[in-house]
């Protein structure tokens, strides 16, 4: 029986058929939805710890004095470095960072707690380093900085400075959600040699010891970030290769797409925790 | 779980039994443990203890014992372990201890397939040699 012969059928009834029918197609797509939603959501989900900790708070009284002191906190090295650059013309259009943005402490303000995005132009997502490499080669057209360079990260650090102890703040909707999936997936999967995922440490058993540290709920809200054991500033990305490696994972290179998800990922977990730029670590 | 589909396609079209992965030797588990030890040489507890705090081993870093320094806790402390579990006990949870428990923190020390993104350097090794593993389970079943 075609559509059209049913519905005549049905009419023919009368109205309370009808509705029937419709009662009847609604309750089915109910339940399919219930069925689907509870498939993926069954897999793995998506948990903040609670209550929420920057990982300064599991540092020693020491590392707390160094970061709350702009003049001990040697990251502020690379943050005024940062500011000394925002000012620099650079490039054939010979023009500075603040030659279009004026102010960094008006124009960068909070910018770093929306990041990272979904560029428009590339429908690819983008962190701070990643927006900042963009603007010095398309804006500027000026030599483009390395990954994990000291000029990097001073600007880095300097633009994210700008938003120190503002709020962490990722919209997660269907520009960004297959990244933020694909962040989720990667935190939870079981990595290397050592065959463990992210979750497993800093979601299950934050707060332990691990030999003598304590494992802390690793969240991104201080990079980039001075580290004794560096005895420099890195980014994130760096301290994600660190755990790869300790993993004896394959370690992917800076800025692959793969950190980037979890970079997202872990700043929509980190959501309302203060950024700490320029943090500093044992 | 690609590596033992694929074990098993070799099984079958060998029609053998499916062997142990890569240089791994093959083991048998009864119920929650592996009676039969892995080498000929039987574990030597000294040996243990040094692989135990070692690099490969680096047991301490979750695992409390007596008498250990800088230790953590993010698994059950072992001292009177040697008591509490037999030696094929003890054999299962250091080869495998995903196989009781899917879920645990407890890294495979003797286990080369169904991994993910295993770096070049370790592909196809095991974190211990069995010969290690025997001295481990020699060294744990002193803790009493």
């Amino acid at each position: 029986m075609d559509t059209s012969a049913r519905r005549r059928s049905l009419s023919a009834l009368g109205p309370k058929a009808d509705r029937a029918e419709v009662a009847l197609v609604r309750s089915f797509t109910a339940v399919c939805t219930a069925i689907l939603l509870a498939a993926t959501a069954s897999a793995a989900e998506p948990q903040r710890p609670a209550p929420l900790k920057s990982g300064i708070e599991f540092a020693s009284a020491h590392i707390r004095a160094l970061q709350a002191d702009d003049f001990a906190n040697p990251g502020m090295l690379w943050a005024e470095r940062g500011a000394k650059m925002w000012q620099e013309p650079a490039g054939k259009e010979g023009k500075s960072c603040a030659n279009c943005h004026g102010d960094a402490k008006a124009s960068m303000r909070g910018v770093a707690t929306r990041y990272p995005l979904l560029d428009p132009g590339t429908a690819r997502l983008i962190n701070l380093e990643g927006r900042i490499m963009q603007c010095r080669e398309r804006r500027q057209q000026a030599e483009p900085l390395r990954y994990e360079s000291d000029e990097l990260l001073a600007l880095t650090a300097y633009v994210a400075q700008q938003s120190r102890g503002m709020p962490i703040n990722v919209a997660i909707d269907w520009h960004n959600r297959r990244n933020f999936e694909r962040g989720r997936e990667t935190y939870y999967r079981r990595l290397g040699q050592l065959n463990l995922s992210c979750a497993q440490c800093h979601q299950d058993n934050w707060g332990k010891k691990l030999g003598p540290e304590t494992l802390t709920q690793g969240h991104g809200n201080a990079y980039p970030i001075y580290r004794l054991e560096w005895q420099t500033v890195g980014s994130l990305h760096r301290r994600f290769r660190t755990c790869y490696s300790a993993m004896r994972a394959e370690v992917p290179p800076f800025g692959a797409p793969e950190y980037l998800d979890l970079e997202l990922y872990l700043a929509w977990r980190a959501s309302g925790l203060p950024v700490e730029t320029p943090g500093v670590r044992r | 779980m690609r590596g033992l589909a694929w074990l098993a396609v070799c099984g079958v079209a060998a029609g053998c039994a499916v062997p142990a992965p890569g240089p791994l030797v093959s083991y048998r588990v009864t119920g929650d443990a592996i009676i039969a030890p892995l080498t000929a040489d039987a574990g030597d507890p000294a040996r243990g203890r040094r692989v135990f705090e070692g690099r490969d081993g680096n047991c301490f870093l979750c695992h409390t014992v007596p008498e250990g320094r800088f230790m953590g806790n993010l698994a059950s402390p072992l001292a009177g372990v040697g008591a509490r579990l037999n030696e094929g006990q003890l054999r299962l949870r250091i080869v495998d201890s995903m196989r009781l428990n899917r879920d645990t923190i407890m890294p495979s020390y003797y286990r080369t397939d169904g991994l993910n993104q295993v770096a070049p350097a370790w592909r196809g090794k095991p974190l211990l040699a069995a010969q290690e593993i025997e001295d481990v389970v020699a060294y744990l079943l002193t803790l009493r």
